[in-house]
């Protein structure tokens, strides 16, 4: 048996020259848990990981250009396009990063998806997007996709916080049949093989992940959903209270890494 | 009558067989996690624990185990110890124990309980994702299977 044992050293520098932080110090709220944060591009194999190192390789980027095809298109009672109110995509460099992020008007902690629905329906006057799916993924996509190389820095104090700690509750939460938590697997054993998979920490500043498996973009909520599946317990949804909370949580502890996605995955 | 009558049979159906297994809300464990009594009376059958070790519908071990003599079987994992010879420095006693639920032997263990059935923290009816039919799961592995997959595990001698 052949095992490669915890993360490679290689570098993921993007189209030549977009150097992307896949190792950095752990922020402060892990400390006694984990020194270095790494990304989940560490922990495939060569193949899997130069399909990221070039955009016309990377199977994801076909999907930022159907968003930018979508971010151009007026919808909605109101006759708007994205572009119209936001400028170009790349006026929305950084926005990723912050995501998840407390929004004062509505009293809330908002994903990326629930701010784009809120514009979707309270301004465009346009059906809000199924989570995680089609139109709402790709979005993510495109959004990511001009945020790369910038380091992930979600807040977790102030009216964040309260979320936050569920995030981490659930996190250490031992569930299913399988009595097992995201810490059992991502903190306790990354770098170890699990059956024939290599476990990473579990990062999520690489998604939208396109993966070879089932050769589409994943949401960081369809990710936790099949964690969650296989410990053999009841699965949250996507979008529900639970998996927001988690994602705020898991995103802070990938502080410091590059936003990455869309990665590649397998 | 006619539903009393349904009601009894279908108590027999599920217990008859193994009337005369030890449920999983009454494992006697040891203070090290140990279980002495087997849990059917009925001699395991290795053949059949190997195949159980090996497959992902039931104990799906090698997911976590590296073992030498299962080496037929794709992809072992290293979550958990390599497990050649550990037939030589375990009981079968302790083997049970561990593969009926490893955390009485080892607090905290990421281990799962192969028998066990209630509770847990937002149980799922197998990988489906659903909440289960009951309050109470079927145990991953059957009472013989325990003892098959023990009776395996006593062969692994060399290590
Ligand atoms: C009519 C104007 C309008 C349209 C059309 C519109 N938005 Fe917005 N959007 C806004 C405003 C205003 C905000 C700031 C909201 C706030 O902070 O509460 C915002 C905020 C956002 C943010 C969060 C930015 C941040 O810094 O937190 C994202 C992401 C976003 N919009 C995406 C989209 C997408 C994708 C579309 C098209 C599907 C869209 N918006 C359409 C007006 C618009
Ligand atoms: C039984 C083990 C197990 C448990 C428990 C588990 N995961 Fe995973 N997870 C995996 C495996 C295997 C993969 C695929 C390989 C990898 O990236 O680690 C994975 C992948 C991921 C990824 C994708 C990482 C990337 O870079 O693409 C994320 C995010 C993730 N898990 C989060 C979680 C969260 C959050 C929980 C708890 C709700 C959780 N996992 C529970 C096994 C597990
Ligand atoms: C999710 C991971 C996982 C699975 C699945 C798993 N084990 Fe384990 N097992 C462990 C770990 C980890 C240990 C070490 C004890 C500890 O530190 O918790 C262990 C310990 C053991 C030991 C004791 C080894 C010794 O040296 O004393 C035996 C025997 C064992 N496992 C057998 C099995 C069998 C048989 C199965 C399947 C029916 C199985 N395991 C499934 C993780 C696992």
């Amino acid at each position: 048996m052949a095992f490669a044992g915890g993360a490679d050293d290689d570098n993921l520098v993007i189209n030549g020259d977009l150097e992307i932080t896949t190792k950095a110090a752990a922020p402060q709220h892990l400390d006694g848990v984990l020194d270095e944060v790494i990304s989940g591009w560490h922990f495939r194999s060569d193949e899997t990981q130069a399909l990221e190192m070039d955009d016309f390789d990377n199977p994801g980027m076909i999907f930022v250009d159907q968003a930018v095809d979508q971010w151009n298109t007026a919808e909605g009672s109101e006759g708007k396009s994205c572009a119209d109110c936001h400028g170009a995509p790349e006026d929305m460099a950084g926005v990723k990063a912050v995501y998840p992020k407390w929004n004062e008007a509505a009293g809330e902690v908002r994903t990326l998806q629930m701010q784009m629905n809120d514009c979707r329906t309270n301004r465009m006057g346009a059906d809000a997007w199924k989570y995680d799916a089609g139109d709402a993924i790709n979005m993510v996509a495109l959004m990511s996709s001009v945020s790369r190389g910038m380091p992930v820095n979600v807040a977790t104090d102030g009216p964040a916080a309260e979320l936050w700690q569920k995030g981490k509750d659930l996190y250490y939460t031992r569930t299913g049949q399988l009595e097992l938590s995201c810490a059992n697997c991502h903190e306790d054993n990354y770098g170890n093989y699990i059956r024939a998979d290599h476990l990473s920490q579990g990062q999520i500043n690489g998604f939208p992940a396109y993966r070879l498996k089932n050769a589409k973009l994943n949401g960081v909520h369809s990710r936790f959903k099949g964690c969650v599946r296989d410990t053999r317990a009841e699965t949250y949804s996507p979008g529900s209270e639970e998996f927001i909370a988690l994602e705020l949580y898991v995103a802070s502890r990938g502080n410091g890494l590059s936003v990455e996605g869309p990665s590649v995955r397998n | 009558m006619r539903l009393t009558a349904m009601t009894a049979t279908m108590a027999l159906v599920a217990g008859a067989a193994f009337a005369a297994d030890v449920a999983p809300g009454d494992l006697q464990f040891d203070e090290y996690g140990a279980i002495e009594e087997s849990l059917t009376g009925m001699a395991g059958d290795a053949e059949n624990g190997a195949k159980i070790m090996a497959s992902k519908s039931k104990g799906n071990c090698i997911a976590c185990h590296e073992v030498t003599a299962l080496q037929d079987a794709p992809f072992h994992g290293e979550v958990g110890p390599m497990l050649d010879g550990v037939g030589g420095y375990r009981s079968a006693a302790e083997l049970r124990g561990i593969v009926a639920n490893a955390k009485m032997t080892f607090e905290g263990s990421v281990m799962p309980a192969f028998y066990k059935t209630k509770g847990f923290i937002r149980p799922g009816d197998g990988y489906t994702g659903k909440a289960p039919a009951g309050d109470e799961l079927p145990p991953i592995l059957t009472a013989q299977e325990i003892e098959d997959v023990v009776a395996f595990l006593l062969t692994l001698q060399d290590g």
